[in-house]
């Protein structure tokens, strides 16, 4: 039984109807089917894999499919230490992901540059992207992943979808 | 004294400096003149045969007069031993002989000391930097008076078109 679900089963003589928002219902939609892209730097990025394989099963959250295109994908993971060098790259790639799209700094390298305070370290993803949810740790275990991806679903929930927005907006606020 | 450094002793009386031996490690150092012919030795030299390069990097002593030393190693598949060989340069003229014709290996690892640390090699091939943009131009970050944290580099991003938040 689906969350929308319009008309009446004849079954039990019961209408069968869900009320709702069509904004919760294309939240909803976008939430259930994340789409990350590999974008694995360091040792963060074994976690990662970690967290789509066997044990722990990402794809229970439907954000298992991970793709090697960003034109396919809605959700960039940065996993690991983020070099200068590497920053036009990851930008360039965040450009072309299609709207809507989220960012998920994984582990303090991605988030703060971490201990690397160095001439080639970006000091956090955020710079030069903005960044949906925080994960913190060093390198997070698969579950703080999980608990970065639910509060991404709580957050993607609570966006407006129909509503126009002024220009000057945060782009990390865009819907 | 190692074998080994002493037959480079005996080669070369006027380039050979000196020869260290730390738990089993062979250390030679000769001077920037003899360096090349020391190199040919050591790799030709039947006795010697070193045919694998092990590593090429650099040492920033800033208090010596010449400040720079360039490291290289050696390893013999066939004979199974290896030697490290030294040597130093001014700041005001760092340059040395490129080993790349005597070891092929010897082209990256030697680019590798220019990017980082700003000394030249004379006779490299390609000699431009390998880690570092080409358009970088703050310096040779493993040199001792380059500041931790660079020149303004890692937080400058010239492809945001954006007014930073």
């Amino acid at each position: 039984m689906g969350l929308i679900q319009l008309g009446r089963q004849d079954k039990d003589g019961a209408p069968d109807v869900i009320t709702g928002t069509l904004e919760k219902a294309v939240n909803w939609a976008r939430k259930g089917s994340l789409w990350p892209m590999t974008f694995g730097l360091a040792c963060c990025a074994i976690e990662m894999m970690a967290a789509v394989s066997s044990r722990y099963d990402m794809d229970r959250f439907g954000a298992g499919v991970f793709r090697g295109s960003p034109r396919q994908s809605d959700l960039m993971i940065v996993a690991g230490t983020v070099c200068r060098r590497m920053a036009p790259v990851i930008r360039k790639i965040y450009d072309q992901m299609p709207e809507p799209k989220y960012v998920i700094a994984m582990g303090s390298c991605a988030t703060s540059g971490n201990i690397y305070d160095s001439y080639s370290v970006v000091q956090g993803v955020d710079r030069f992207v903005p960044v949906d949810i925080y994960v913190p740790g060093c390198p997070p275990t698969p579950e703080a992943l999980f608990d970065g991806i639910l509060k991404l679903q709580e957050r993607i929930m609570q966006k407006r979808v129909f509503v126009s927005q002024p220009k000057e907006i945060k782009a990390s606020l865009k819907v | 004294m190692h074998q080994l450094a002493r037959r480079i002793e005996e080669s070369f009386s006027v380039g050979f400096l000196g020869a260290m031996e730390w738990r089993g490690d062979v250390a030679v150092t000769v001077t920037r003149d003899a360096l090349h012919e020391v190199a040919k030795f050591l790799r030709y030299e039947p006795g010697m045969d070193f045919d694998y390069i092990v590593h090429v990097s650099s040492v920033d002593w800033p208090d010596d007069e010449e400040r720079f030393e360039v490291v290289w190693e050696f390893y013999s598949i066939r004979k199974r031993h290896r030697i490290r060989l030294k040597t130093r340069v001014p700041e005001s003229d760092c340059v040395v002989d490129s080993l790349t014709d005597l070891w092929k290996g010897a082209d990256f690892m030697e680019r590798e000391v220019y990017d980082m640390m700003g000394i030249r090699f004379r006779n490299h091939p390609d000699l431009r930097r390998i880690l570092l943009p080409d358009d970088f131009t703050e310096g040779y970050p493993l040199r001792k008076d380059f500041p931790l944290r660079g020149k303004g580099w890692r937080d400058t991003f010239e492809f945001l078109d954006e007014v930073p938040r």
